[in-house]
């Protein structure tokens, strides 16, 4: 056969760019709170596709807190001019919650507080819709100590759950992937947790995007080197520190396969 | 100059939006039907789909689509399977039991081997090569440069019985994996054109000029 010997058969690391969004507009926030305003979410999405973004990733904010998802509107008018993978969360408690966003054209959804707090929905959710549709989002913050709890609604409340084991029970109860958002790095651009990333993402049998504090190539880079198979981005993008594109290249330079 | 046209096969299972929203970006007047009766008058056939194969086929079967689609592949019309959809045009499955299939392509489809430091499902972007030298000239992929990214979601992967067959692979884990199948007018892509950026458009537009 004709595919070159070097081929390695490992998948390029994905860099997809995640957009919080609360109410009309695209929000970037510390530690998920004190959330500034950056534009409009449809505006910035398109472009992110346009830049090579492999994925893009919706979460309304303050959806689990007013118990319903605003994305609908803003699905529905980017998934026509977007062709790669598109994830939205926030606030999906039942499966006609995952039908609607997907009927609106998003390919997966992110679930986090309601996975807690009823387990079921995410085997539910996986046996019709499959378990590539499934993203389990998993909030960590550091316990004093030691290991990580997970939290609920965007980062406020507490579950008292590990947060690793609660990873490995998400991927049994039917979780396609993981979003892994470090509460404590996030929005700080001071890096990612790495031990979280190398806890939870080498031993998972579905890949792991690992999510806060990306604030340079370099940041992004070890995050992957650490066991995750993909990356989120937001305050890099949104602040124009870095382009998709240029964010790649230094992936590139630093001797990470990514789709250019 | 008219529209071209396409149908889409809906048979319950997975999420049909995505290709629809791409069929109709590329320029094509897309028809989403569950009825076995639009099949013969289509133009060009779609028949998408992501699950497991036994749904799938059951889905079809329920919906009488088997029989129209296996016809509809004699006629020399342009059809494109993706994901399941490439799979059901296989003989056989082994997944969860054994299933048969289209039959459109001979050949089946096995579990990808579970390797260490690979997860399966196969989720994300890899590179796509035309197999044995023979190149893409004439077929679906004829804009793409050999080693193009396109994104996967599987765990099961088809095993054409013919060579000729094979259109494009991948490798994963170690394994070659049949990432997309032709023969005739009849295409199958593992991949999903509809979510793969700017390659996977250019795929689609080459099946709507089919």
């Amino acid at each position: 056969m004709s595919v070159p010997a070097e081929v390695s058969g490992r998948l390029a690391s994905r860099v997809i760019a995640r957009l919080d969004i609360k109410g009309p507009n695209l929000v970037k926030g510390i530690h998920l709170e004190g959330l500034r305003v950056m534009g409009d979410p449809a505006e910035h999405a398109v472009r992110y596709y346009h830049e090579g973004a492999d994925e893009l990733v919706y979460i309304d904010i303050v959806a689990s807190l007013y118990e319903r998802n605003n994305l609908v509107d803003v699905v529905a008018r980017t998934a026509s001019q977007i062709f790669v993978p598109l994830t939205v969360g926030g606030g999906i408690r039942k499966v006609e919650d995952v039908t609607q966003l997907l009927r609106a054209g998003a390919d997966k959804v992110a679930i986090n507080t309601a996975a807690i707090r009823r387990p079921a929905l995410v085997t539910e959710a996986s046996r019709i819709f499959g378990a590539q549709c499934i993203v389990v989002s998993i909030e960590a913050k550091r316990r004093p100590q030691g290991g990580w709890e997970a939290y609920t609604d965007n980062g406020r409340e507490k579950t008292g759950v590990d947060a690793v084991e609660w990873a490995q029970r998400a991927v049994e109860l039917g979780a396609g992937e993981l979003l892994v958002t470090s509460v404590d790095m996030e929005g700080t651009r001071r890096g990612f947790d790495l031990d979280l990333v190398a806890a939870i993402g080498p031993r998972t049998g579905v890949p792991v995007i690992a999510c806060g504090g990306a604030g340079s190539i370099d940041h992004v880079a070890s995050a992957l080197r650490a066991g995750a198979d993909a990356v989120a981005v937001a305050s890099l993008l949104h602040y124009k520190t870095e382009t998709v594109g240029s964010l790649k290249a230094g992936l590139g330079e630093r001797g990470l396969e990514v789709r250019r | 100059m008219r529209a071209p046209r396409v149908t889409v096969v809906d048979y319950g299972i997975g999420n049909v939006h995505s290709v629809v929203k791409a069929l109709r970006h590329e320029g094509a007047e897309v028809t989403l039907s569950a009825d076995p009766r639009d099949v013969p008058a289509a133009e060009r056939l779609v028949v998408p789909g992501v699950g497991a194969f036994a749904d799938g086929m059951k889905g079809l079967r329920e919906r009488g689509m088997v029989e129209p689609i296996r016809a509809w592949a004699d006629t020399g019309r342009p059809l494109l399977g993706i994901c399941l959809g490439m799979q059901v045009l296989l003989g056989e499955s082994e997944e969860f039991g054994r299933h048969e299939g289209l039959g459109i392509v001979p050949g089946r489809v096995v579990e990808i081997r579970r390797e260490a430091g690979f997860k399966v499902p196969q989720i994300g972007w890899n590179r796509i090569f035309p197999p044995n030298g023979a190149g893409w000239r004439g077929t679906l992929l004829e804009a793409l440069e050999p080693g193009a990214m396109v994104y996967f979601v599987h765990s099961f992967t088809a095993v054409p019985a013919r060579e000729q067959d094979r259109l494009a692979d991948a490798v994963y884990a170690g394994q070659r994996i049949s990432a997309a199948v032709g023969r005739g007018n009849v295409w199958g892509c593992q991949f999903h054109p509809e979510k793969s950026g700017s390659v996977g458009l250019q795929i689609l537009r080459r099946f709507l000029a089919a």
